[in-house]
């Protein structure tokens, strides 16, 4: 089979890249942006953004940013959240109080640790009642998140908003994961081209694969540390309008992707 | 409307027993599974729903790099009812890069990574023999299974808590359609930890008693645990098996650990449900309820059934025998309605000895013997994340 959607709007946030133009900027030579130690999640109501953690700030953040470029309503998308280890600080915490004193674990902190905990702040956040869904695919989970996405545009003929996040490990935890940056992206798919940026088409194939082609511009150990930095090679393709890339989708499962004009 | 597929097998296993014959036996006899709390070094005063043997259930060698609670309870579910076989004929059929695996669950292997915090070295570092990063990881389960079924096409673990393995039959019958692939392993597992345990305490959500879904005076969940698998396939490959008819998604957009006051999610899940299906209320014969025991989910949930459906339809929650078992409850409730299609019965809704007054006729208070062709299955879960699936008996869809 091959598939194909359009993307309305793209949202990112990394060190150095605080947004999809400060990725363009990068790739026509600006040197690294400033990215500020938070993210402003301007979509969160002030109570929920002081008390989020940084896995639903990141994710929220780089949503927000694809859903402005769309210009659709905050409510009008499903939403389908990939992230490969959820909220490692959260984890971290819940296991070291689970260890130290199991009766004084906090109730918010567990409802935050849930993998859907992005999803849940968001859709409360946006009024969103269309079908949410949070996975997770090892180090594919970028293009497992991907692929699932494309299906729900196009079997039920409506906008999904893609997020991808990894946060850094911390504690005992942080050894075993080896995820040392923060990465978050967004995708807004559509199933027409009304004011998109790109025509996205995806042709799947059986066989091991690697995300292709890294983009020099960025360090090489964002791909193994980070599972949701697996989306840059797609990133720079829409930045730059066309082109094509391969991102896995599972351990034998290649997805080749042509970015073209919306036309 | 959607083309049904076939659920041409399944398995469960819970606290109930091992296999299909185990859940039905006990559902058709009304005997609840919850026994008190005898998990973790310091159990809280409350009941749960405990797999026996899972800690006598090793894991073959060639996978004992995934060893924890949970892959030793997928394992153990996998081999039950013949289901192993029958993906393997699925797999020799269609290639095993055409058999997708999707599977839910809560908390995957955290229980490993909370036994690692448990023993940590002087160093600050997880004891050696939990320095494996597979199992300190949510998509474990999928992982495993994965490897466990030799199946290598589309896989991923879907993690959407109480929901997580109901969503799992929609994002296969999506695969199936659009045909990235030819069938699909579906299904979910969730083992006791510490971290539900204590969660759920912490948020006051621990009945100290064996839950009592429905009735006016439950004092909350009972957590249980529980691994289900199904096959999904093309009808005309198993024209005589039930069938997925439709299923329905939503969110609440409410809060994170309490439903819709007035369900409007759950609503939404439900009417989607029954439109992909191609369904009428008045043509659902049973309704097997999210019913936790939790004062709200009850609450809301009576009065969605209330307002959709007529004394007809049947409706029951089963937590009573299993307990919540979180993850894995959509696939193991999505079981017991298929056995309730194939084997013509309705189990009693367990627990509800005094009604809660929203409660309206369509509750079975006691098990009946009666034929079952469509039945429903709800799965609510925390974030307001809800799905609804609908089975039908092949000549009815």
């Amino acid at each position: 089979m091959s598939a194909a959607v359009h993307v309305a709007g793209v949202g990112l946030w990394a060190e150095g890249l605080p947004g999809f133009d400060a990725l363009r900027a990068r790739l026509a030579g600006a040197p690294a942006a400033d990215t500020p130690g938070r993210p402003p999640a301007a979509l969160l109501p002030p109570n929920e953004r002081r008390r989020a953690p940084p896995q639903v700030l990141l994710a929220v953040e780089a949503a927000g940013q694809a859903l402005a470029m769309s210009g659709l309503a905050p409510d009008a998308p499903a939403c389908v959240f990939a992230s490969a280890y959820g909220d490692q600080a959260t984890t971290d915490y819940l296991c070291a109080t689970l260890a130290r004193a199991p009766r004084e674990l906090s109730p918010t902190r567990f409802h935050q640790s849930v993998h859907n905990a992005a999803a849940g702040y968001w859709t409360i956040a946006t009024g969103c009642r269309a079908p949410s869904s949070a996975l997770c695919a090892g180090p594919e989970s970028f293009g497992a998140g991907l692929l699932e996405a494309v299906l729900q545009v196009l079997a039920d003929d409506r906008p999904v908003l893609l997020v991808a996040c990894d946060t850094p490990g911390q504690g005992p935890l942080a050894e075993m994961t080896a995820c040392h940056d923060a990465f978050a992206c967004a995708l807004l798919l559509a199933p027409r081209a009304d004011g998109a940026l790109a025509r996205l088409s995806l042709h799947p194939h059986h066989g091991p694969c690697a995300s292709l082609p890294w983009p020099e511009a960025f360090p090489a150990d964002w791909l193994g540390g980070n599972p949701s930095a697996g989306a840059l090679p797609l990133l720079v393709q829409l930045a730059s309008g066309s082109g094509r890339c391969r991102l896995p989708a599972a351990p034998r499962l290649g997805l080749d992707i042509h970015v073209e004009s919306p036309a | 409307m959607i083309a049904p597929l076939a659920v041409s097998a399944c398995t469960a296993t819970s606290t109930l027993g091992r296999g299909l014959a185990a859940q039905r036996e006990a559902l058709r006899a009304g005997r609840s599974g919850l026994r008190p709390n005898d998990f973790s070094n310091a159990p809280l005063a409350c009941w749960i729903g405990r797999v026996e043997g899972v800690e006598d259930a090793p894991l073959p060698a060639a996978l004992a790099g995934w060893d924890c609670r949970n892959n030793r309870l997928a394992w153990l579910g996998l081999r039950q009812d013949g289901f192993l076989e029958r993906v393997g004929a699925a797999r020799a059929r269609y290639g095993s890069a055409r058999v997708a695996l999707l599977l839910g669950t809560s908390t995957a292997s955290i229980g490993a990574t909370e036994e690692g915090y448990r023993r940590l070295g002087a160093d600050g570092r997880l004891p050696a023999d939990l320095r494996r990063p597979a199992v300190h990881n949510p998509h474990s389960l999928g992982a495993f299974v994965a490897a466990a079924l030799a199946l290598d096409g589309p896989c991923l673990t879907i993690s959407t808590a109480c929901s997580s393995s109901a969503k799992a039959f929609a994002a296969a019958e999506r695969m199936i359609r659009l045909g990235v692939a030819d069938a699909a392993v579906v299904g979910g597992v969730d083992t006791l930890c510490d971290s539900v345990l204590f969660g759920f305490n912490a948020l006051e959500l621990v009945s100290p008693e064996p839950c009592r879904p429905f009735d006016r005076a439950r004092r909350g969940i009972s957590i249980g645990e529980a691994a289900g698998f199904a096959l999904l396939e093309r009808v005309d490959a198993a024209p005589r098996a039930p069938r997925l008819l439709g299923y329905g998604e939503s969110s609440d957009a409410h809060h994170m650990s309490a439903p819709h006051p007035e369900g409007l999610g759950a609503a939404l899940a439900l009417r989607d449900a029954l439109a992909r299906a191609g369904l009428a209320p008045a043509q659902v014969d049973y309704v097997n309820l999210h019913g936790t025991a939790s004062r709200k989910n009850d609450e809301v949930e009576a009065q969605l059934l209330a307002r959709h459906f007529s004394a007809a339809t049947r409706a029951s929650s089963t937590k009573g025998y299993t307990g919540h078992t979180l993850g894995a409850a959509g696939i193991l409730e999505a079981v017991f309605a298929l056995q309730a299609i194939e084997h013509g019965f309705v189990p009693a809704n367990l627990g509800g000895d005094e009604p809660d007054p929203a409660c309206g006729p369509q509750f079975a208070w006691r098990g009946e013997e009666r034929p079952v062709r469509v039945a429903l299955s709800n799965s609510f879960g925390f974030g307001g994340n809800n799905a609804c699936l609908a089975f039908a008996r092949a000549e009815a869809a």
